[in-house]
């Protein structure tokens, strides 16, 4: 990390050493991997989330593409999460199979990005290849009834779109994933 | 911990929410993504971080004041101490140090060893002049300029083009004094 680049600058990038932040007091110091987290301010993390949004609105003309960019921005965050839990938790050997990647999902990352593991992995009754993560208090969602306020044309916005593109990258399988997020 | 601040930066910063700074590190990296790839000139690109910065800014004083309850800075110089271990320890969880403060006291340097946006980051060839980190530069600017002083705010030293630290010239240009919405004597 950058305590790091202060004391010798590597001469490729991938010879850096990712390191495990420092030692810090964490809401949930249980698990292995957040002993050693940094962390910001939740409401850094607000305030750049909204500019986020606020940025994607201008450049969109209605909802559904508004949704869809959160959710390719959520989706560059989900692929090199993946990455870099891969390397730290698991020596780099990825899930390839479905059920391994929903509960790596289900268990790790969510521990890791939003503090605590996911309510639920279900499967869904009505298609064969469906399953559901349910979280009752989504990050994103809490941001939403703290400081999120929705204008009344935009009615079926959901800012958990961002989340859903940080899942949408685990499919290492050919079967494409329709991520479909309901408010709880 | 100076005088002016009852509360320490250290202290907020346990008292606040917190969220992993690795998912704050990569949400920021998809938005100045998102921006390279809509913009596509570097110029422009930081430009709009320094507009995003400014518009959080704004917003991020109030609750900077409110939280962190601290006096009425006296100068510049205190303003500046202030920003540096205060409010960056409340939002980013790292302090700056300040220093190279001009003859004048109207010019200092915010210097930041460790910065949580730039984790895992280099920057490829085609984005050499990007100033990566420029929101915070606007978030300075806005604020600064929410309590009546208006400012400049450049980059001087950037760890991602090689040197060693980050290092933001705060400028100070005027001190704007408040205006009222009405006047007395109506």
């Amino acid at each position: 990390m950058i305590g790091v680049g202060k004391a010798k600058q590597y001469a490729n990038v991938l010879d850096r050493p990712i390191g495990k932040g420092k030692q810090e007091v964490t809401i949930d110091s249980t698990s292995e991997l957040n002993k050693d987290l940094v962390q910001v301010s939740l409401s850094a993390f607000a305030f750049l989330f909204s500019e986020l949004v606020q940025y994607n609105q201008i450049q969109v003309d209605n909802i559904a593409e508004l949704e869809r960019r959160l959710e390719d921005a959520g989706y560059a965050v989900g692929a090199r999460v993946l990455e870099l839990l891969c390397h730290r938790e698991k020596g780099s050997r990825r899930e390839t199979r479905l059920l391994g990647i929903l509960s790596f999902i289900h268990s790790t990352v969510w521990k890791v990005l939003f503090g605590k593991v996911a309510d639920s992995l279900e499967k869904g009754t009505e298609h064969e290849d469906e399953y559901m993560i349910s979280e009752k208090e989504l990050l994103v969602n809490r941001l939403y009834a703290r400081f999120i306020s929705i204008p009344k044309d935009m009615g079926a916005f959901n800012c958990g779109a961002f989340v859903a593109g940080i899942v949408r990258v685990r499919t290492a399988l050919d079967k494409a994933f329709q991520i479909i997020f309901n408010l709880c | 911990m100076a005088p002016a601040a009852p509360k320490s930066g250290d202290v907020i910063f346990a008292s606040v929410d917190r969220v992993n700074a690795e998912l704050f590190t990569l949400t920021y990296g998809a938005i100045v993504r998102q921006l390279i790839t809509d913009l596509e000139e570097v110029e422009e690109v930081n430009k709009q971080l320094d507009q995003m910065g400014y518009n959080i800014g704004v917003r991020l004083v109030d609750e900077f004041l409110a939280k962190s309850s601290v006096s009425r800075c006296v100068d510049f110089r205190e303003t500046a101490d202030v920003i540096a271990k205060v409010g960056f320890k409340m939002f980013l969880g790292v302090t700056a140090s300040v220093t190279n403060w001009d003859a004048e006291g109207t010019t200092c340097s915010l210097i930041l060893e460790d910065n949580p946006l730039v984790d895992f980051v280099e920057l490829p060839d085609t984005c050499q002049g990007l100033h990566y980190c420029n929101i915070l530069s606007g978030v300075v600017r806005g604020a600064l300029e929410m309590v009546s002083m208006k400012t400049e705010v450049t980059w001087l030293r950037d760890m991602l083009r090689g040197d060693d630290v980050f290092e933001l010239q705060v400028k100070l240009l005027k001190q704007v004094p408040e205006e009222y919405p009405y006047k007395d004597d109506e």
